[in-house]
């Protein structure tokens, strides 16, 4: 930061006159500039600042807002039974130990498309490195067979489950498609992007982080 | 709360809109309120312009050097939309640095813009508000309340509310201290002692809090430490006008 000399020394375009070191001194100026008032109502403010801080300290235990699920970052994802699209069932809770990115998509949808073949690459090229992902067709709104194809157009080797009844787009609050959650190895979202499509570079860097955390 | 607004076939993020309100109504009072701190207006929005402009780039480019590896194998992602791949920290301090370097080189007055600037930076804050209140961020923490909302899977204090009303009281008050006859920097110290103020209050209700040690948020002791300086700072130049004039 400059000294006050060096910054008031005003502008020399447009304004014309140079404009003066300070005005004159004011009624504010006087009341901030007496030392022995100043100090004591700083010294207020600052003890009842401090005081309040102690006060509202985070309890022993407290420090972690993610303990109930919820579908935003800092929680605990919330967990999900549903149908794989090959047929048999994947339980969200039972990827526990993996990075996981949640994509909930339609095929009727155009960014899920676009972003599909970046998920796909992303998948082959980390899956060995502990990345799962679980595309969760929002088939209420979508049908098995438009995302059977729509799997097939695109050689969709991850997980494709069927959100038949809306139930976990409910559990995530879906309001926007494509909607994507990547979520870490304790299970807690980290991040959460809304719409797409995404790029790879964009998914291969938000999945860096996770992967190289234990 | 409602991250998305539909409009047809159209869904806007609100809370990005909200931000772009803000900085079109920041940017509008800087023209209206520069010529009042004697500071070229012209010359001021150019600054905020490229420290926007800087603030920008410099959060996508300290984002890419995280992952130099993956970027470097898909340069043109530097150019994605996302919002999700900036480095905002790093963004705000190349944006304030390349604007404080562009203000020095141009001569501007340093009080006296940050005079000029207050207004906007005070009505930004009702505007970053409403953008956690669409968003659903700066949550606060489990409350029973009778005003409190259902947000996250739990009751909790609604500190986006709080946040918007103390943005606004704050604003009243810069409106009201930006006609009051003082030495250059008043105002700016003013709204920044306001908003260290209002940070130290609301962290206390938040449910988001980082925190340092033995359960102390560091929003609050940051907010605390920055109230101390602006005191001693604002004194000082008190104490420079009362003995200058």
């Amino acid at each position: 930061m400059p000294s006050a000399t060096a910054s008031e020394r005003g502008p020399s375009t447009q304004i014309g006159a140079p404009r003066p070191r300070f005005r004159a001194p004011s009624t504010v100026s006087a009341f901030i500039a007496e030392r022995k008032r100043w100090l004591a109502i700083s010294t207020l403010v600052l003890l009842a600042g401090l005081a309040w801080t102690l006060r509202s300290a985070v309890p022993p235990g407290g420090t972690s807002p993610g303990q109930a699920p919820s579908p935003r970052v800092g929680f605990a994802a919330p967990d999900f039974t549903l149908d794989l699209l090959e047929g048999g069932e994947l339980t969200l809770s039972e990827l526990r130990g993996k990075a996981v990115v949640v994509n909930l998509w339609a095929s009727w949808c155009p960014p899920c498309s676009a972003e599909m073949p970046a998920l796909e690459r992303v998948y082959e090229a980390n899956r060995d490195r502990g990345l799962e992902i679980v595309a969760v067709n929002t088939t209420f709104q979508d049908s098995e067979g438009a995302a059977a194809e729509f799997a097939q157009e695109f050689g969709l080797t991850f997980s494709i489950v069927l959100d038949r009844t809306g139930e976990a787009s409910r559990a995530y609050q879906l309001r926007a498609l494509p909607t994507t959650f990547f979520i870490d190895r304790r299970g807690m979202i980290r991040e959460v992007v809304l719409g797409g499509p995404m790029s790879e570079t964009t998914i291969q860097t938000m999945i860096e982080k996770l992967l190289t955390e234990e | 709360m409602f991250p998305i607004l539909q409009l047809g076939p159209v869904a806007l993020q609100l809370p990005g809109l909200f931000l772009l309100a803000g900085i079109w109504v920041g940017a509008w009072l800087v023209d209206r309120e520069a010529p009042r701190h004697e500071v070229p207006g012209a010359t001021l929005s150019s600054l905020v312009f490229y420290g926007l402009i800087a603030g920008v780039i410099g959060a996508r480019l300290a984002y890419a050097l995280r992952y130099v590896n993956v970027y470097v194998q898909d340069p043109l992602s530097l150019f994605s939309l996302n919002l999700s791949t900036f480095a905002p920290a790093e963004g705000i301090l190349i944006g304030l640095t390349v604007a404080f370097v562009i203000g020095q080189r141009r001569r501007l007055p340093f009080w006296a813009s940050l005079d000029a600037l207050t207004p906007s930076f005070a009505a930004f804050g009702v505007l970053i508000g409403l953008a956690h209140l669409s968003s659903g961020d700066a949550y606060g923490t489990p409350a029973n309340v009778p005003w409190a909302i259902e947000l996250w899977g739990a009751r909790r204090h609604p500190t986006q509310v709080y946040e918007i009303l103390l943005a606004i009281l704050a604003l009243a008050v810069v409106w009201r201290l930006r006609i009051v006859e003082s030495f250059p920097g008043f105002l700016f110290l003013a709204w920044a002692a306001l908003a260290a103020v209002s940070r130290l209050l609301l962290e206390g209700f938040r449910g988001d809090s980082p925190v340092l040690f033995e359960g102390l948020r560091s929003p609050q002791l940051v907010s605390l430490a920055v109230l101390a300086c602006t005191f001693a700072i604002v004194h000082r130049r008190a104490q420079i006008a009362r003995d200058g004039a």
